[in-house]
This record gives C-alpha cells, sequence and structure tokens, in this order.
C-alpha cells in the first residue's frame, strides 16, 4: 500500500475516535443509571427501564 | 425543572416526545438497533474500503482516507441540522429535552468536524502537496468547528444556565448559514476542493465498488453517531432527574 502514512492514521482516527465517544456515553449512562437507582430504589422507574 | 415535568401541552406530534419518561422508554427500546448496526455497517465499509476497493489511478492508496473523510464530513453538517432543529425547539416551543439534547449533540459534531478536518488534512497532503489551504471549503468546515467550540463555551459561559442554553442556542441557528456556504463553496469559487462525487438528484460520479462501502462507512458513522448522542441525552436526562431528587432530599432534611 502506498500512502501508508497517511491512510493509517486517518483510519485510526476513524476508529479511535467515535470509539472514544461511545465508550464514554455507554459508562456514563452505566453511572447515572446506578446513581439514579440508589437514589429512587423503591419505584424503580426511568432509570432501571431506560 | 426535574426532568420528569409533563408538556404543557397535549401531547400531538413531536411535541410527545418532550416528556423525558417517554423519551427514555423510547430511546431505551431504540439504542440496541442503532449501535449495534452502527458496528456492523461501519466495521464492514472501513474494512471493504480498506482492503477491498480499488486504488486510485491518480492517487494511489491515498484515496482510501475518502471511507473515512466523507462520512464524516457529512456528519459535520448533519448533527449541526440536528443541534440547529433542537435549539429552535428550545427556543420557540421550550421543549425540556430540546436544550439537553443540543447541549449533548454539540461535543459530537465538533468531534466529528476535527476528524473531517484531520482525514481531509492526511488527505491534502499527498494529492494537493499540502497540509493545509485557506480554500472556501476548507475555512467554511473550520468555521463550523469553531461554531459547534462556540456552542459549547457559551453553554458553560454563564452561572444561570438556562441563558447560556438560550445563548448557545442563538448562536446555532445564527451559525446555519454556514451550512449552503460549505454545501456550495466548491461551486462558487474556485477551490483545490473537488466538487460534490454524490449528489441527491443525480447518478453518482463513481464506480460501483467504491460507492458502495462508501454508502455502508456512511451509514455506518451515521447511526454511530445517533447511537452517541441517544446514549449521552438519556444519561444527561437520568443526571437530572438523580439531581432533582437530590435536591428534594436536601430540602425535606
Amino acid at each position: 500500500m502506498n500512502h501508508a502514512e497517511f491512510v493509517l492514521p486517518a483510519y485510526a482516527l476513524g476508529v479511535l475516535v467515535p470509539a472514544w465517544f461511545a465508550t464514554a456515553a455507554a459508562l456514563r449512562l452505566r453511572r447515572a443509571k446506578r446513581v439514579l437507582a440508589a437514589l429512587e430504589p423503591a419505584q424503580g422507574r426511568g432509570g432501571r427501564r431506560a | 425543572m426535574d426532568g420528569t415535568a409533563l408538556p404543557a401541552r397535549p401531547p400531538r406530534g413531536l411535541h410527545r416526545f418532550a416528556n423525558p419518561g417517554r423519551f427514555l422508554r423510547l430511546a431505551g427500546r431504540v439504542q440496541p438497533w442503532l449501535t449495534w448496526p452502527a458496528l456492523v455497517l461501519t466495521g464492514i465499509g472501513l474494512a471493504w474500503g480498506l482492503f477491498v476497493s480499488p486504488a486510485d489511478w491518480q492517487q494511489g492508496d491515498a484515496v482510501r482516507i475518502l471511507y473515512v473523510h466523507v462520512p464524516s464530513a457529512w456528519l459535520a453538517s448533519a448533527g449541526y441540522v440536528a443541534l440547529a432543529a433542537c435549539s429552535a425547539a428550545a427556543l420557540v416551543w421550550r421543549h425540556p429535552l430540546a436544550d439537553l439534547a443540543a447541549a449533548e449533540i454539540s461535543p459530537v459534531g465538533a468531534a466529528f468536524t476535527a476528524l473531517c478536518l484531520a482525514t481531509g488534512s492526511l488527505w491534502g497532503e499527498p494529492t494537493w502537496g499540502t497540509w493545509w489551504v485557506w480554500d472556501a471549503r476548507l475555512t467554511s468546515v473550520l468555521v463550523l468547528f469553531f461554531l459547534y467550540a462556540g456552542h459549547i463555551a457559551l453553554l458553560h459561559a454563564f452561572d444561570d444556565p438556562q441563558r447560556g442554553s438560550r445563548m448557545a442556542a442563538v448562536l446555532a441557528l445564527v451559525g446555519v448559514v454556514n451550512l449552503p456556504i460549505i454545501k456550495f463553496s466548491v461551486d462558487w469559487w474556485n477551490t483545490l476542493h473537488q466538487p460534490a462525487t454524490i449528489t441527491l438528484t443525480g447518478a453518482p460520479s463513481m464506480a460501483p465498488s467504491m460507492a458502495w462501502p462508501l454508502l455502508a462507512a456512511s451509514l455506518g458513522y451515521t447511526l454511530a453517531f445517533a447511537a452517541i448522542v441517544t446514549a449521552r441525552t438519556r444519561a444527561a436526562v437520568l443526571e437530572r432527574r438523580a439531581r432533582a431528587l437530590l435536591a428534594a432530599r436536601v430540602e425535606a432534611a
């Protein structure tokens, strides 16, 4: 492959940027669900179903 | 607002999605249908583009950057349309979710715009002989990145978060004027950037062996963008509800 020094960094960015955002969003969502479940254990509404 | 408030008007049309509880239920169901196809289609599109699709007779393998650059460029603009739509809904109808969604869209849109600029730069060096040129298309996309950054900055610039949201929404709406400039910059001015290869009205001036992986990658990235924004907005709604519950407990104590 020619121009690999340009192509491979572009693909690395194209994978890492969305993956980083997706992982951060999943972790944030999980943390938010846990916090809400701790705050409203009796009701079990919203967070658990979301 | 405690994140559980009902809409102020009868639920009709899009207004019924302004209810955070309803949004959480719907988004929870939609989330896997966004996430898994996004992973599969992006994987297929990028692998196809990198290993299977042909090299360009002029650009060689540098043309493979296309499969990352074009989807990110499309999402930079499409993300801004979504941001402007949420901002308009927040300003006009005071949707409780619209402000939250706008705040969650702008960092993701900024990241995809930065990705578009970075991959464009990586493509420009081997094909144009330069990393950057102050040409109309590149400059207008850079302005788009600054609009996203300005939106994020304004959200956090005021002690009153609602005032910050309103100012950010106004900026997002004013910035819409940049979108046609981006789209038509290659027609209005002489630029290094090529004109659109794929349009809604005409047949693509691209071989199917390149158009199919581009379509797969574009669909995959679009679903990934939607999945990320959906997950972030769900988290924001839950965080707001948790803050309201904590505040109520403190008040009761």
